[in-house]
């Protein structure tokens, strides 16, 4: 069974004097235990709206949920905000994208991570000293002792990262969150950062949904791929499957547009023209066709249905023929 | 890497790692003696809380004895003479004495207005802005029409209101003026808090709602709070002395106060001894000026865009 169960998960943003805003629009998705599902998409396509609706941390004011976000045999959705309260930090933890400002400025390290202790596992004074100690330790922070009684200006990025992580696995979650944990951070410490999420998905058996826009990060960490498009998910595959073969237009262009190394001087980046403003709503058809190289008349009439093909579920109606994507050519 | 360098590295490892462990407040401290704006006011500022602590034994004679009674005719006040450096009021009481122990009129007043509408004003703005809603509207609402009305006026018609002015009616309505001042400032700092980044992690780990907002959110809206409160220090001094000045201050005659003296002085005796009024107003200035440079530097001190 799975651990989280997202099912047609709706967010619709609402200000007066202007349109509902649908920033999630029926996203379904699930994650086993000890899986790493990627939710990927450029910024403003319902990343980030996803993962702080499925913590119940949107304002009830002005915007909607609406759908199921099952965690186990509960609808989140459905929890009064002190049952939710019991449960985020405990079952759930996330990790944000800037350490820095996702750390309390004015109080010491230790004092943050005690508190969760406090809150969820009710330890207290040299006990929770000591599992903080140890998680710092856990998460590869040199020297725990000192570092309990520092700042977070005191710290280095990664050093903050670490720590922040220490904090989101303080009560052993079942599912971690990470949203951009990395975007921060320079290259070298992204990859230490990443190879110590790795290593607690593949120790602990937490399941990790990964929120990113690198896919660096995706084809390094994720068992499995969800593209999001304008609050729909447009392409869900395995990790091979989606980088070796992508069948989407938008996932296509995703993979072209990170520059390669090995391409020849001058050659110009491939880019994705227009931007994820740039759409028509999903009512009236497919809301990547105005920026799509493989756009046909269909796609501006019809709303593309999510179908399954038995290896991988695509919205699209003229999808990238396997051939020219696994050439990864994007037509200019 | 020969084994020497790498103890070098390591030795400086070492001692690089042993110069942290420093706070906002120790940090802001060693700005803020580095900068001789500070240092000027904080001299000024500490000369005056000696001054009026240690006011009865500096003063070289008893401010409310009646000196020279016999010299004063019509009650007009004498000029300086042995013994009395800067002469008498019309009464023959020794002026620099006076000066001296009035020092304490203004500690006292400046001091009780600030902590009272600090503490008023704190309250307000930690229920508002972590309230919001119904709660936030009527107390900004009552804050707005506090700050509709010039601040002196403000004070001027609450010391009026008062059947008996005295002491505490100058310092309740000196209070009453920087009260909505102090609210609105830690509103909206709660207000920026409350979307910060490190709240919003905060909650996602399930921090419960009281903690959030009393060691996540009011504690990093503090610095521009105590900032304002040194500068408050400043304008409260002023308000009192202006007050005082226009006869709605302490009325007990055994209190000197730099406002009424200068206020007789100007009112009074300025074409016999113009200088009379020039020492309490010298004064005033000083003390004002003392407590807005420490106040604005500590502004900058505290600024987190000046941290490294």
């Amino acid at each position: 069974m799975a651990l989280l169960d997202v099912r047609d998960l709706r967010v619709v943003f609402h200000r007066r004097g202007t349109e509902p805003f649908p920033a999630v629009d029926g996203v379904t998705f699930s994650v086993e235990p000890g899986q790493t599902i990627g939710l990927v998409g450029e910024s403003g396509c319902g990343k980030s709206v996803t993962s702080l609706a499925i913590m119940g941390l949107l304002p009830k004011r002005g915007a909607t949920v609406t759908g199921q976000v099952m965690f186990e045999d509960t609808d989140l959705l459905k929890l009064s905000d002190r049952q939710l309260r019991d449960r985020r930090g405990r079952d759930i933890g996330m990790i944000f994208q800037d350490p820095l400002s996702s750390l309390n400025p004015v109080i010491p390290i230790g004092l943050q991570v005690t508190e969760v202790l406090q809150r969820h596992r009710g330890l207290r004074g040299k006990a929770a000293k000591t599992e903080a100690e140890g998680l710092l330790k856990s998460v590869g922070i040199p020297d725990p002792n000192r570092r309990l009684g520092e700042y977070p200006h005191q710290l280095s990025g990664g050093m903050r990262q670490r720590a922040l992580i220490a904090i989101a696995l303080a009560c052993r979650p079942r599912l971690l969150i990470a949203d951009e944990p990395t975007t921060a951070l320079d290259v070298t410490i992204q990859a230490q950062i990443l190879a110590l999420l790795r290593q607690l998905v593949e120790g602990t058996g937490t399941a990790l949904i990964m929120i990113t826009h690198d896919l660096g990060v995706v084809a390094g960490l994720c068992d499995q791929v969800n593209v999001l498009y304008a609050g729909k998910v447009v392409e869900t595959a395995d990790r091979h499957r989606l980088f070796g073969e992508p069948r989407h237009p938008y996932t296509h262009g995703l993979l072209g547009s990170v520059p390669r190394l090995d391409s020849p001087r001058g050659e110009p980046l491939a880019a994705i023209s227009g931007s994820v403003n740039d759409n028509i709503p999903w009512t009236s058809g497919c809301a990547f066709a105005p920026r799509c190289s493989n756009a046909i008349d269909q796609c501006v009439e019809q709303t593309p249905a999510l179908e399954d093909d038995g290896l991988r579920l695509l919205r699209c109606f003229n999808p990238v023929a396997p051939e020219t994507a696994a050439s990864q050519e994007v037509p200019a | 890497m020969s084994t020497r360098t790498r103890d070098k590295i390591d030795a400086l490892a070492k001692t690089s790692a042993d110069s942290g462990g420093t706070s906002l407040a120790v940090d802001a401290l060693k700005r803020l003696s580095r900068n001789p704006v500070a240092i000027t006011g904080a001299v000024i500022v500490t000369l005056f809380l000696l001054l009026a602590i240690f006011a009865p034994l500096i003063a070289p004679k008893d401010p409310y004895v009646r000196y020279l009674i016999d010299e004063i005719r019509q009650g007009t006040p004498l000029g300086g003479r042995p013994g009395f450096p800067l002469g008498t009021d019309q009464e023959g009481r020794d002026l620099l004495s006076r000066l001296i122990v009035a020092s304490r009129q203004s500690l006292i007043v400046g001091v009780m207005a600030t902590l009272i509408g600090l503490a008023v004003g704190m309250v307000m703005g930690t229920l508002s802005g972590a309230l919001g809603g119904w709660t936030d509207t009527i107390l900004m609402r009552f804050t707005d029409v506090l700050l509709s009305i010039p601040s002196l006026l403000l004070a001027i018609s609450i010391a009026a209101l008062a059947a008996k002015p005295g002491q505490w009616t100058v310092i309740v309505a000196v209070s009453i003026v920087s009260i909505p001042i102090f609210a609105r400032l830690l509103r909206g700092s709660m207000l920026a808090q409350r979307g910060s980044d490190h709240v919003l992690a905060a909650r996602a780990l399930g921090v419960k709602e009281r903690t959030i907002v009393f060691r996540h959110m009011l504690p990093n809206s503090l610095s521009p709070v105590i900032v304002l409160a040194t500068l408050t220090l400043a304008t409260s001094i002023l308000e009192a002395a202006a007050l005082s000045f226009l006869g709605l201050g302490d009325q007990d005659p055994n209190r000197a106060e730099w406002g009424a003296m200068l206020g007789e002085a100007s009112q009074r005796y300025f074409d016999v001894r113009p200088e009379m009024a020039l020492w309490p107003g010298l004064a005033i200035v000083l003390v004002a000026l003392g407590f807005t440079l420490l106040g604005e530097s500590l502004r900058e001190a505290l600024d987190p865009k000046n941290r490294r």
